[in-house]
């Protein structure tokens, strides 16, 4: 069973598949992941060239397709390349300046061409997840707001032009209300980074934010329209992340498959026991599962509370069978899945960081009943 | 698109016209209309349903019509569903003829065959069993020992078979029998027809731990099968067994049996309790249920996809292995939320007027989901081999 395929995204999918595939070895990708940028500025341009970001976009949003299914597609390919370009950030951003209005045009078109690349900073170091979890304060000034406070683990930081932040114009730190959504040019005055390399490869940074003085235009969303954004964000964060790990599960379903067919003990391959077989089998039904909600929620339903449910369970089932197949994949090579140069270790750690970007197995089972009131 | 849009106004008009209020309310199991000539229908309007529907071909609406099919496209045939399901419309007519043997005899049956037994099983007349498991040949199916020997004109055929579905109130039985004891394992078995009212048929029904008998113990005694009641040759018997066991799987696993039952969520907040938000009190049994109802979820679009799938045309093949066990899987994992739910008085087998009590029998029956038609560990081999290519 597959996304159902129209003649244009088959085209899609090929185009990145096989650009994907010319250009990353495992250790030509290892040299990009763990490098000091953590992702190559030269394969990112080529591949805006070839359209992969517009890809993500709507008409309107100045792209050319956008829907989820598209979305859906072009992270599955990019997880199966184990691509560490920063395709989530230009996804994101895009679409919280889009919200913002016609007066973020430029950037948009900036973020959509691939030219400025762009980070979310919604994380605190005490928010364990909840986006209304905003201590970064909002200041109203004369000429626009100031914003101070700290944003932790903003994937590809260093590398961004553009941040989406968000920040808190009144009320308590938990509160859903009084939030205030900005879009920040990384070398504004105040903002510090502190850039560190992550366990599966890339980059993310810590944000300082010292009296960054912004313009009132600036502001993307306000009062409830501000968590609402967010929420539509993270959404997206959700769908993305969840088609990229279905990707990785894939081929590490292959990649263990071949192993077990190869590898011989007992003067016979290891596939051949039982043991193994019905192992293998329940993986690959559990990434079956897995590929079934991540098709629900491609639809992207208008409901909200329909659409946030098939978000938070797809998200919820690659979390929980993710994790599962990074371990069973490892366990099942033995002890060459242990190794730096066998791809399934770096797959396998990919998994793991998608299950806590955005939310984990727990924080999208709360979720989920805190929406369906089960 | 016009005349797709014709057709669903077509079928929703007479559906109206046609479907009697009594078929429009959700089925009992002891209400299925499973046909025969035995069959004690439990109104008039269950057998004016049946008729009507059997009128039109839409029992088996995907069979040709001159078989007694409706005749219908993959698109038509969805929308029939959709149409029926609208008004909550009760299917007219289950049975083992309709998902079990019609598509082996539609692939492998002879032009006689087909025009014989088809419309039999279409219009409801005919309630078939199906004659494989042997005391000896449960997982190892193909090692039968019912043997059928040549006897010129017919078989004469000795044996027992056991976990026969309904054969105490089938009229016909298909079945597995060993005619070529010379050949080797599967290439010895053919596979054959005939009526179970036939001098040296005989039937036990087996009690089981939910009280329900609806399997059997069948005995044959030289019972002698006309030669031309053999589907697709001597020897044939394994590949057509295996071809309609994916259809049985596909079936047990996409079943509406296992998930038209009731609501978890609705009969736990019934049963337990809710918070001033709606929400279940109990916040352990609420977030497993929440982890249930998201594979559920995933099952459903899983099984929808399936469907579009086999309506285009294609088969399943050893797929059908996936499909059951997964859907198995979740119905016994439903049945365990039941019983979780109902707590203590969940173990009540009858009451003080000696009512049956459902739910502990449900639950058992679905002990035996994952051994009929193939066990799991069995479907786990057939995915492993005929799937994933794993080495055998």
């Amino acid at each position: 069973m597959d996304f159902k395929l129209t003649e244009d995204r088959r085209m899609l999918e090929d185009t990145i598949s096989r650009f994907l595939a010319d250009k990353y070895s495992i250790s030509k990708r290892n040299d990009i992941a763990y490098s000091e940028t953590g992702h190559s500025a030269q394969i990112w341009a080529e591949m805006a060239e070839l359209g992969i970001v517009a890809a993500l976009f709507t008409e309107i949003e100045g792209g050319f397709v956008g829907q989820g299914f598209d979305i859906a597609l072009v992270f599955e390919a990019l997880g199966r390349a184990l691509c560490p370009e920063p395709f989530l950030g230009a996804l994101l951003t895009g679409k919280a300046l889009a919200a913002g209005g016609a007066e973020h045009a430029d950037w948009l078109n900036s973020i959509v061409s691939g030219e400025k690349i762009g980070a979310v900073a919604f994380e605190e170091d005490q928010s364990h997840y909840q986006l209304q979890h905003v201590a970064t304060s909002a200041t109203k000034t004369a000429s626009g707001y100031l914003i101070n406070g700290n944003k932790a683990v903003v994937t590809h930081v260093e590398a961004a032009d553009i941040i989406i932040i968000s920040a808190r114009l009144s009320g308590n730190v938990d509160d859903q209300s009084g939030l205030g959504i900005f879009a920040v040019a990384a070398d504004i005055a105040g903002l510090e980074i502190q850039d560190y390399a992550n366990v599966e490869g890339g980059r993310s940074g810590q944000l300082t934010l010292t009296n960054v003085a912004l313009p009132p235009e600036a502001l993307l969303a306000e009062g409830d329209a501000a968590f609402e954004l967010l929420e539509t964000i993270a959404g997206y964060a959700h769908l993305a992340l969840s088609a990229e790990a279905l990707g990785i599960m894939e081929v590490l379903k292959f990649s263990t498959i071949e192993f077990l067919n190869l590898r011989q003990q007992f003067g016979v391959p290891i596939g051949k026991f039982q043991a193994l077989q019905h192992r293998m089998v329940e993986l690959v039904l559990d990434i079956e599962q897995a590929r079934s909600a991540v098709i629900n929620a491609s639809t992207l339903p208008c409901d909200k509370i329909d659409r946030a449910k098939r978000l938070s369970a797809a998200k919820l089932t690659v979390s929980a069978t993710g994790t599962k197949v990074a371990e069973e994949a490892i366990q099942m090579h033995g002890g060459i899945g242990m190794t730096w140069e066998m791809p399934v270790s770096h797959f396998a750690k990919r998994l793991v960081m998608i299950e806590h970007l955005f939310g984990d197995e727990d924080y999208h089972l709360a979720r989920y009943i805190e929406l369906s009131k089960v | 698109m016009q005349d797709i849009d014709h057709f669903r106004a077509e079928v929703s008009h007479w559906l109206n016209e046609n479907c009697p209020k009594t078929m429009r309310t959700p089925m009992p199991d002891d209400e299925i209309c499973w046909g025969g000539r035995e069959f004690a229908f439990v109104s008039d309007d269950q057998r004016l349903w049946l008729n009507r529907m059997a009128a039109r071909g839409w029992t088996v609406p995907a069979w040709p019509k001159k078989y007694g099919g409706g005749g219908l496209n993959g698109a038509q045939q969805k929308i029939l569903a959709e149409q029926m399901q609208a008004i909550n419309a009760r299917s007219p007519l289950q049975s083992f003829g309709i998902g079990m043997l019609g598509p082996a005899l539609l692939e492998f049956g002879s032009e006689a065959q087909k025009l014989h037994y088809l419309p039999q099983i279409a219009s409801g007349e005919i309630r078939w069993c199906q004659g494989y498991s042997e005391p000896d040949a449960g997982s190892d199916l193909a090692s039968i020992k019912t043997a059928g020997v040549d006897e010129g004109d017919y078989f004469s055929v000795t044996g027992q078979k056991i976990w026969t579905s309904y054969a105490d109130k089938a009229d016909w039985i298909f079945c597995l029998v060993r005619t070529e004891p010379d050949a080797k394992k599967h290439k010895g078995i053919s596979f054959l027809l005939f009526d179970m009212t036939s001098q040296g048929v005989s039937t036990k029904p087996i009690e089981l731990i939910s009280g329900e008998s609806v399997f059997c113990e069948t005995f044959f005694d030289a019972v002698k099968v006309p030669k031309q009641n053999i589907v697709g040759g001597r020897g044939q018997g394994w590949t057509i067994a295996k071809y309609l066991l994916n259809h049985e799987r596909e079936m047990i696993g996409g079943s509406d049996l296992l998930f038209g039952g009731a609501d978890v969520c609705a009969l736990a907040s019934a049963q337990i309790g809710v918070d001033e938000n709606g929400r279940l009190n109990d916040s352990i049994l609420r977030a497993e249920l929440a982890k249930f109802i998201i594979d559920e979820m995933a099952f459903d679009a899983h099984l929808a996809m399936t469907k579009n799938y086999m309506r285009a045309g294609n088969q399943l093949g050893a797929r059908s292995a996936e499909l059951k066990y997964l859907g198995t899987e979740l119905n016994q994992q439903r049945q365990n939320h039941i019983m979780a739910i109902g707590g203590l008085g969940a173990l009540i087998w009858s009451s003080h007027n000696n009512q049956t009590h459902q739910t502990p029998r449900q639950w058992l029956r679905s002990k035996a989901n994952s051994i009929e038609g193939g066990t799991s560990e069995i479907m786990l081999s057939i995915l492993a081999k005929a799937v994933l290519k794993m080495p055998s």
